[in-house]
């Protein structure tokens, strides 16, 4: 036998429910899970690893849209395969009969639970929605490929 | 078939219609547009999204 260095899997899956905080943390009143956003933002805004918190500076706007984005109806419960944690949401985000004119390129998911805090981004090809519905469905929620991982 | 665009609701059969799709590592994107009198009224897109677009080493670097 032998000893290996590693981050314990199970440790992953539970970064993803609150589970450890290693400084100041918010109290968790609830055990439910939180309300996430999701907000979509300009080709020309500048949302990255280092987006803090969502804000409306770059975030598109047009007929139909709501600022802030649409709440996301539910997560798959947190699971892992081999070494890699991994979730996603359970349905696609829809925005329906909206009209963005300024081209997009991005979706930000944030944390409303959590004082908006950010989460993370995600890049697609810029689009533009004419009177029209921006659907973006969601990948395979496997290590891999689902839209969150701890690897 | 009846298609919302920017002049209200419409049928199809008034309407130019076009449509496309990418396909790369990142997304499966589809696209429908209708054109009246050479003018873009309605366009809808549907990306799938195929694959996490950050590395997991990036993500575990965070903790």
């Amino acid at each position: 036998m032998a000893n290996t260095q590693a981050m314990c899997t199970s440790f992953k899956t539970q970064l993803l429910t609150g589970t450890h905080s290693f400084g100041t943390a918010p109290i968790r009143a609830a055990t439910t899970a939180d309300t996430f956003n999701a907000a979509l933002y300009l080709a020309s805004a500048t949302i990255n690893a280092a987006t803090t918190v969502y804000s409306a500076t770059g975030e598109v706007t047009g007929t139909g849209y709501t600022p802030g984005g649409i709440s996301i109806t539910s997560w798959n419960a947190p699971a892992a395969t081999g070494t890699t944690a991994f979730t996603t949401p359970t349905a696609s985000f829809v925005y329906t009969t909206v009209t963005l004119s300024t081209s997009f390129d991005s979706v930000l998911i944030y944390n409303v639970t959590q004082g908006n805090k950010a989460v993370s981004v995600h890049t697609f090809g810029a689009q533009t929605i004419t009177a029209g519905t921006f659907t973006l469905t969601m990948p395979t929620n496997a290590a891999g490929t689902a839209l969150l991982q701890i690897a | 078939m009846i298609v919302t665009t920017t002049k209200g609701e419409m049928d199809d059969s008034l309407l130019e219609h076009r449509a496309g799709n990418i396909d790369n590592d990142n997304e499966l994107t589809t696209w429908v547009e209708y054109w009246l009198d050479g003018e873009l009224v309605h366009r809808s897109v549907h990306v799938t999204l195929k694959k996490y677009t950050v590395t997991g080493e990036t993500i575990a670097a965070f903790f």
